[in-house]
């Protein structure tokens, strides 16, 4: 079973119909033991960084969420909680990953909102069958910065240059919307989910 | 780099696709989902859908409109026509939309906003405005572009950039219907006010128009509805144009 954990800051409906037309069954949740015992693990995100992270402490899942040992994909704001800080209303997050999460400089439109291309700088299934510099759907105001081992793929917003796929261990993130990224972002989650 | 984006309108009454001139002589333009993946096989980047008679009998019919073409598009969608209450806002996203437009009851009411955007991030609201010049400025248009107010349209979008607003969706009045190109005096005057991305809309005839929206101006995507509801302007070529002229499209 796939579990798409369930707080406040995510975009359930748009990742669980992707699923759908996957054909993949999935448990819209937040029991630990649900989330625990799962085969793959999806952490959509949308919203502030510093209500979500209230929302998952209320409920008890910061605990649960660093001890996953199976393949988990945090998406946009999703994955930027797994960084250990977001400039976001000064948020501690959980520190999964290293690096940190900033502001786009206010000399560029905030949001990013549109399409952008990836550039892959490391091989991985993730991206089996996506063409280098593939176009993808963000919506962000903030972007990563980590170690570039920890990186699968980058994008770029003006002048800067930004995380656009991130991995450690299990946890992989996007910070792009793949259950919104037409064909592309939908072979990516299939990827997701075969690994 | 992230590229210029194109997006298709669809007004809905009663489940369909309408276009007509304001409310009348409503000419039938399909099924808005079947609509919804044809433009999205042909590259479009964005759909928004505008309940045109946002009544509340008319409510339920929209609700299962979003839902069913959430399921079957994968690309990103806006809903608007109507959206005055947190509650709204909130049963379309659940409802699948991944943003939401806002009208009138940004003018009528401007803290609607603050409330929105801190309560479902700037990300998924788009304030869609009116405007029309008087003189070398131009007023906002509430109700569908019927009734005038004193409000000064570029400041009003500096206002709503500072109340947390993610998108500006700018119609020009003088534009509108025309096909006589976009309101470039206005895209211009609407970019250099604010930083937020705007989204050209009134006016497109032809393909040149989407070019000089954004050779000229610094919008972030263009907007067009019957002209491609009638197959007057295809997606594929308009796209391949763009590119040709060195503008940034995913092809």
């Amino acid at each position: 079973m796939i579990t798409i954990i369930n707080y406040n800051a995510g975009n359930m409906a748009s990742v669980a119909n992707a699923l759908e037309r996957l054909g993949f069954e999935y448990e819209i949740t937040n029991d630990a033991n649900k989330i625990l015992s799962a085969n793959k693990v999806i952490f959509p995100g949308q919203g502030r960084a510093k209500s979500a992270m209230d929302d998952l402490k209320a409920k008890g899942l910061d605990k649960i969420i660093k001890k996953i040992k199976q393949p988990f994909l945090g998406i946009c704001l999703g994955m930027q909680l797994l960084l250990p800080y977001s400039q976001e209303d000064d948020t501690k997050c959980f520190g999964i990953i290293k690096g940190a999460v900033k502001r786009f400089p206010d000399d560029e439109k905030i949001p990013q909102i549109g399409w952008n291309d990836l550039k892959q700088t490391r091989k991985n299934s993730l991206l089996d069958g996506i063409k280098n510099e593939t176009y993808v759907y963000f919506v962000n105001s903030y972007y990563i910065q980590t170690d570039d081992s920890n990186i699968l793929a980058t994008y770029k917003y003006g002048k800067i240059t930004a995380a656009g796929i991130i991995k450690k261990n299990n946890f992989y993130g996007t910070q792009f919307h793949p259950e919104k990224s037409g064909e592309a972002g939908i072979k990516i989650l299939e990827n997701f989910l075969k690994l | 780099m992230l590229t210029k984006r194109i997006i298709a309108c669809m007004d809905i009454a009663d489940g369909r696709v309408k276009k007509g001139s304001k409310f009348k002589n409503l000419l039938d333009a399909g099924d808005p989902t079947q609509l919804g993946k044809l433009y999205s096989k042909k590259g479009v980047d964005e759909l928004i859908f505008l309940d045109i008679m946002a009544t509340v009998e008319n409510r339920d019919t929209l609700f299962d409109l979003v839902r069913r073409v959430s399921k079957e598009i994968n690309i990103p969608f806006a809903v608007g026509g109507g959206v005055k209450t947190i509650d709204d806002i909130r049963n379309l996203l659940n409802a699948g939309a991944d943003k939401v437009s806002i009208g009138s009851a940004a003018i009528t009411n401007p803290q609607f906003v603050n409330k929105a955007t801190k309560e479902f991030g700037s990300q998924c609201i788009i304030i869609s405005v009116d405007p029309k010049r008087e003189g070398d400025s131009w007023k906002i248009y509430i109700k569908g572009g019927r009734e005038r107010t004193d409000i000064d349209a570029i400041e009003f979008c500096k206002d709503m950039e500072r109340r947390g607003a993610g998108e500006l969706l700018v119609n020009s009045l003088d534009q509108d219907g025309t096909k006589g190109g976009y309101d470039i005096e206005l895209l211009k005057a609407v970019g250099k006010a604010t930083n937020l991305p705007v989204i050209a809309s009134s006016g497109a005839g032809k393909k040149e128009d989407f070019l000089e929206a954004f050779v000229e101006t610094n919008v972030s995507a263009a907007l067009a509805a019957s002209l491609f509801h009638f197959r007057e302007l295809d997606i594929v070529n308009l796209k391949k144009y763009l590119a040709n002229n060195n503008i940034t499209v995913r092809l």
